[in-house]
């Protein structure tokens, strides 16, 4: 009984983002756009200044192009994770967040269903864009979409994780506009999204082993590797337990006794 | 099963080294209307945060139909009802689509679901509203809709903080008619926050929050007598405008805390 009363809440929450994202079908336009503006613009445009060289997983010469395309999946799943907080602030504004955590459920497994509300919408852009991409010519082994999946999954939990934890500490919607920036952009240019680890030692050391410690950079190699069909047992471990660590910090956050939540609120 | 569908006991809550709640301690029993009066600032809305669980109390106990509200969270949240002050409604989706999402949250199968949701929107003649947007609905079928949200489940205790503020007169009797209806029917617990005056019913029960103290509690007509007014008005006035001068004559049933 009780399992079922948790079945249905959280089919429920997927439900309700579900909705939300058929009414708002200009999100995942834009959503979709982003990415596709640094594949056809950015990427085409450095693709005669960066050579990027055999490595692996790639077992030949590569296009630059080809290269930033799990950057870019991950790109979509940042920002996904960030928007699905986003809206968890607007939610505690506008008071909906409230009455979720006034339902008789532990708020981990609130969150949690949050979190995979979240991700499923994030993956279902993800292979849009994928589908775009081998429509240009950037075709991955046929596997490689299939065990890129659960890759999409962990990184979108990864990423929520840290929107929810986040959200736990912004008081207000006009506060997210600067976490934003002082997080989507050192996260995502600190990475191997954009040029290969190798490439960014050559410039700077401190760059390099920020890179290399950056959740996101790992979060993007386990893309890669995926969906090349290999295994980057580092790049999962590192992208699980950054999942384990965010969601364990949001849980505390939003827990009423030592979270955030008793700093604020008015009287 | 207990009568008493909240108890509160000692609470007190700061925020940083402001004290919002000082000790107070009250119990609402079932089919009863208990009205929390108090200025803006009273504690009122710290007072349904630390109900609803959104912040916790370090101090002081707080049960719902005997369920301690820290130790057993899950089985004294399942006897809640709660409209906010602030509409909580998903504007994008229909009358149905929000209260099904209710249901779904408090594990109510869709079936079931749509009988109960059947049930309460036609005791408020909104059943045939159902299938609206809820952005299209005027303030009243708002609150409304947002009253036979929190009654889905039946809860023991119903909670409503200042549920008609902005609303039409017409639109605000409606309600108060309709909340006093259910605790007769239904034998209904409720805590009504609200500053109007006129939303009191004579068989009420009263509970006067100011600056985080209670100033007087019981049952309406007793604290008119204990006070000495004419009415819930001047109750209001006298005790959160000069609170120090205030003393009560004892041996009355509604007293001062």
């Amino acid at each position: 009984m009780r399992v079922l009363h948790y079945w249905r809440a959280m089919t429920g929450i997927v439900g309700r983002e579900v909705l939300r994202f058929l009414h708002q079908r200009e999100r995942f336009i834009s959503a979709l756009v982003r990415p596709l503006v640094w594949l056809f613009v950015f990427a085409a445009g450095f693709r005669a200044a960066l050579g990027i060289a055999i490595s692996p997983p790639y077992e030949t010469y590569i296009l630059y192009e080809v290269y930033i395309t799990p950057g870019l999946l991950g790109m979509i799943l940042l920002f996904n994770g960030m928007q699905s907080s986003l809206s968890m602030v607007y939610d505690r504004e506008m008071g909906s967040m409230r009455m979720l955590m006034v339902c008789p459920l532990p708020r981990w497994f609130l969150l949690c269903s949050k979190l995979i509300a979240g991700t499923a919408v994030g993956v279902l852009q993800s292979y849009a864009f994928l589908g775009i991409a081998w429509l240009y010519d950037i075709q991955a082994p046929l596997m490689g979409y299939v065990w890129v999946l659960p890759a999409l999954v962990l990184v979108g939990m990864m990423l929520g994780a840290l929107g929810l934890l986040l959200s736990s500490f912004i008081k207000q919607l006009e506060n997210f506009a600067g976490v934003m920036n002082f997080v989507i952009f050192p996260l995502f240019f600190m990475s191997t999204a954009l040029y290969p680890l190798w490439k960014i030692k050559e410039s700077s050391q401190i760059l390099y082993t920020l890179a290399q410690y950056n959740p996101f950079s790992q979060a993007v190699e386990l893309i890669r590797f995926a969906l090349y069909e290999q295994f980057n047992s580092q790049a999962l471990i590192f992208t699980g337990a950054a999942f384990l660590l965010f969601m364990g910090a949001a849980i505390v956050g939003y827990n009423p006794s030592k979270g955030m939540m008793v700093k604020k609120g008015g009287g | 099963m207990t009568d008493i569908a909240l108890a509160v006991e000692n609470l007190s809550f700061a925020y940083g080294a402001k004290k919002a709640l000082d000790k107070i301690g009250f119990t609402v029993q079932s089919g009863e209307c208990t009205i929390l009066l108090g200025p803006n600032g009273a504690g009122k809305s710290t007072l349904f945060s630390l109900i609803t669980r959104l912040y916790d109390s370090r101090q002081g106990r707080i049960e719902l139909c005997g369920y301690d509200l820290k130790r057993q969270s899950l089985k004294a949240l399942a006897k809640l009802g709660v409209v906010f002050q602030q509409t909580t409604l998903d504007p994008d989706l229909s009358v149905s689509q929000n209260l099904r999402y209710h249901a779904a949250l408090h594990g109510i199968s869709r079936k079931a679901a749509d009988k109960r949701i059947q049930e309460e929107l036609e005791r408020l003649d909104m059943f045939e509203r159902r299938g609206e947007k809820v952005r299209l609905l005027n303030g009243g079928h708002k609150r409304r809709v947002e009253i036979a949200r929190a009654l889905l489940h039946k809860p023991k205790l119903l909670l409503l903080d200042e549920p008609t503020v902005g609303l039409d007169m017409p639109s605000r009797q409606a309600i108060v008619e309709h909340v006093h209806a259910l605790v007769k029917q239904q034998d209904l617990a409720v805590l009504w926050a609200t500053h109007l005056i006129d939303e009191i019913a004579a068989d009420d029960s009263l509970i006067v929050l100011h600056k985080g103290q209670i100033k007087a509690k019981g049952k309406l007509t007793d604290v008119l007598q204990a006070t000495n007014c004419a009415d819930a008005g001047q109750v209001f006035q006298k005790l959160t405008q000069n609170p120090e001068e205030q003393k009560y004559p004892a041996g009355h049933k509604g007293s001062q805390v």
